[in-house]
């Protein structure tokens, strides 16, 4: 495979600096004739292209066909409790489109038919109830902007650079709108007895998913949600219904949602001891690291988003998110951390959402070593990879936000890589 | 770090539970559909079932269920969880966490072998069935010995050696303060090395550097710049150690017939050091079956690719070959063989 990867890659090299031989020096070069491009009179310009209904369900250009989701194989042992990874690098803005955002299942896609879905409230509670997917419709609802990230993003990264791409570093992250319930009031529904101090949300798949949330955090601000980006959820992510917990760990927003338990201890289920604890240097590990910590990465230029125009105007964005709020400010910095500039935030800033950043700059062509490093909303900046080594070791999989490098050469052309 | 206190104070204000009437949405919950799916275990033993189970009904169990992805001892096939061992590895490089190793519950396992395996089959083994099983696993980690039965009545009574190694998220007292400094924006390094690429290593995934439409990353360049990349053979017979432990794992199936490594030799099938690279039916001393000696005659080499390919289904890559095995279900696992396989790269291991 890799041989044959490298022939695609070396094939497709040439393919591109031919395409974009156009834009090479475009920034002091005029056009050497007419653009055939203009000259030309294109077939859409002329003849009638598809009416209406002919996609029921929009689909993306076909010229987009290279915006995908992709899977890491030798990560799992099987791709039905896998994971694959958002195209960060392909996207602006601060929300993932449905069918980008990654998927991660530990027992495969439920395929779950709302009409036989239910939602049960049980344990510590003065009346346990069940709810149909009409019921849930009934409550009062709620819209937010959260991003979802998984504690393992970035998580290969530990013991050095590896992956090539922001989409496999940083991609097991999205940001969606979600319309839903806010948890407090099914909860309040059914009474909560007082000594109920923890919740357990568990998962109607094969792998009946749970994790223990503190009745703080379910009566704050989770939302058991029904709608992603204005539609119905996709089965990939939890359809008919999974629980929202903003600014946590993904593992924990608990998808196909059917079971909330309400005790007085945490369960200490696997995904909350085997998994998602935190190995440190001297063998203890660290139980219960919920928050999500404030990270950002460069999405372009970056290893899958190369600079094709040659020097000149080039535009570096990236997104930057925090679990605890948000990100009033980023820096970049070009020249591997020497000097940094404050980027320039663009779009709607919400608490634990993805923020949108930009930094223009005009590129001499000398190689540039890129860095972004976020600040949130309570004083937190972004680490270095090494500094997070320095307390962690690096055997603790989990919760890597450390700040990104990405080599760009003289070609334009991007790699991961670490600096000292 | 003041900052951090404002924000917790304001969180807890807005979480402070607000009392609502009841809104009579829903039903109340039959007792028996409650008990239909509450079947979570605590570590205190609340949520067990009656009922026992034995390290001996277990082994039968595990070796009819669980072993073709876990291994018959619990070491794992491929990259299938391994469940048993890894003692005292916890702070080395490569830490093995099983369960005698890392997790801190016997009642984890419980619950989780009954809600979510066998993968594929979910809940579909008895109370009892689950008890003898999780008594296997506690043998094959040295927790009890062979005679042992698990029971509802001795569980709670179990407890693991790495229980004491967890403690809660510490990371708002001890990072954050350090990573709330002032941070520096002009002029804030001597120089800059690189000091590791990505790109040496080559285990991105086909697209990762490539879209379709022709915007690229590989480059040219691969003058490096790094002691530990450098180490690294090129090309092909570069090794991913991580695959090839986990190769090792999965060549237990080879070993009845195939040997590696120092003083291998033939048995019914060839030894098989250096055999990536080297070409097909050229082990000395060997009987190959015809299939194998006129495909040797055509000029097939052991590539990782031709590996791949036969050690997916051998005998329809070539028909008539003498190898029994049935091939690989899982790409991963062959490809994590024909790592190992690297790791053996001259003739005489």
């Amino acid at each position: 495979m890799s041989e044959s990867t490298k022939t695609t890659r070396r094939g497709v090299l040439k393919g591109a600096f031919a395409a974009g031989g156009a834009f090479l020096g475009a920034g002091a070069a005029r056009a050497t004739g007419a653009d055939p491009a203009i000259m030309e009179l294109q077939p859409w310009s002329q003849a009638l292209g598809d009416g209406v209904d002919a996609s029921p369900y929009g689909m993306p250009s076909p010229h987009e066909s290279h915006v995908i989701r992709r899977n890491v194989e030798w990560l799992t042992a099987d791709p039905i409790s896998s994971v694959n990874f958002t195209p960060l690098h392909e996207l602006d803005g601060i929300i993932t489109p449905n069918g980008l955002c990654f998927e991660r299942h530990h027992a495969g896609v439920a395929e779950v038919d709302p009409a036989t879905h239910r939602l049960m409230i049980n344990g510590l509670v003065d009346t346990p109830l069940v709810f149909t997917m009409q019921d849930l419709m009934r409550f009062p609802r709620e819209n937010r902007v959260y991003f979802l990230e998984c504690a393992a993003n970035s998580g290969m990264e530990w013991r050095g650079s590896q992956l090539n791409g922001c989409q496999f570093t940083h991609g097991m992250i999205h940001n969606v709108m979600y319309t839903g319930v806010p948890l407090r009031l099914i909860l309040e529904e059914a009474g909560v007895k007082t000594n109920g101090k923890w919740i357990m949300p568990e998962g109607a798949d094969a792998s009946a998913m749970t994790r223990s949330i503190p009745i703080e955090k379910a009566l704050d601000d989770c939302l058991v949600a029904f709608k992603m980006n204005g539609e119905s959820l996709r089965p990939e992510q939890g359809y008919p219904v999974r629980l929202v917990v903003p600014g946590w760990e993904g593992n924990m927003w608990v998808k196909w949602l059917r079971r909330i338990e309400v005790g007085d201890q945490p369960w200490h289920h696997r995904e909350e001891t085997s998994k998602y604890t935190d190995l440190l240097e001297n063998g203890t590990a660290r139980r219960f690291t919920w928050e999500m910590d404030a990270k950002s990465v460069i999405t372009s230029p970056s290893p899958q988003a190369p600079i094709t125009h040659g020097t000149g105007p080039t535009v570096l964005t990236g997104v930057a998110w925090s679990g605890r709020g948000s990100i009033p400010r980023v820096d970049v910095t070009i020249d591997g951390g020497n000097n940094w500039h404050q980027a320039r935030m663009s779009g709607p800033s919400f608490e634990k959402s993805m923020h949108r950043f930009y930094y223009e700059f005009d590129w001499d062509g000398s190689p540039l070593l890129l860095q972004s490093r976020a600040h949130d909303s309570t004083g937190y900046v972004q680490p270095t990879k090494d500094a997070l080594r320095a307390i962690r070791g690096e055997n603790s999989i989990y919760h890597n936000n450390g700040i990104q490098t990405w080599l760009v050469n003289e070609k334009g052309v991007a790699e991961n890589v670490e600096i000292s | 770090m003041l900052k951090y206190l404002e924000a917790a104070i304001l969180t807890c204000l807005v979480a402070a539970p607000v009392i609502a009437e009841p809104l009579g949405i829903g039903r109340p919950a039959l007792p028996e559909e409650v008990a239909a799916w509450d079947i979570d275990v605590r570590p205190d033993g609340l949520g067990l079932p009656e009922g026992s189970g034995s390290v001996e009904d277990g082994e039968v169990l595990f070796t009819d269920q669980c072993s073709s992805c876990h291994g018959v001892f619990g070491e794992g096939t491929g990259r299938w969880p391994v469940l048993a061992g890894g003692f005292d590895s916890l702070e080395s490089d490569r830490p093995v966490k099983t369960i005698g190793s890392y997790w801190p519950y016997l009642s984890t396992v419980f619950d989780y072998v009954h809600r979510a395996m066998p993968f594929g089959n979910a809940q579909s083994l008895s109370d009892d069935e689950v008890y003898a099983i999780t008594a296997y696993l506690l043998y094959l980690n040295d927790q009890v010995d062979e005679e042992f039965t698990l029971s509802s009545d001795n569980f709670t009574e179990i407890s693991f050696p790495n229980e004491d190694s967890f403690f809660p998220d510490d990371r708002l007292t001890e990072e954050a303060p350090l990573f709330s400094e002032t941070f520096c924006m002009e002029a804030c390094k001597d120089d800059v090395k690189i000091t590791m690429r990505a790109r040496v290593l080559d285990v991105t995934p086909d697209g990762g550097g490539v879209t379709e439409d022709g915007v690229v990353v590989a480059s040219a360049d691969t003058t490096d710049k790094t002691s530990e990349a450098a180490e690294i053979e090129p090309a092909d017979m570069a090794i991913d150690a991580d695959l090839a432990a986990a190769g090792e794992n999965a060549f237990r199936q080879c070993k009845s017939c195939h040997q590696i490594g120092e003083g291998a030799k033939n048995r019914s099938g060839p030894q098989l050091n250096g055999v990536v690279g080297r070409a097909a039916g050229g082990v000395e001393g060997f009987r190959y079956s015809n299939a194998m000696q006129d495909a040797a005659e055509d000029g097939l080499i052991w590539s990782p690719e031709t590996l791949a390919e036969f050690l997916e289904e051998p005998k329809s890559f070539l028909k008539g070959t003498k190898m029994s095995f049935r091939g690989f279900k899982d790409e991963a696992d062959a490809a994590a063989v024909i790592e190992y396989l690297k790791t053996f790269s001259s003739p005489e291991g």
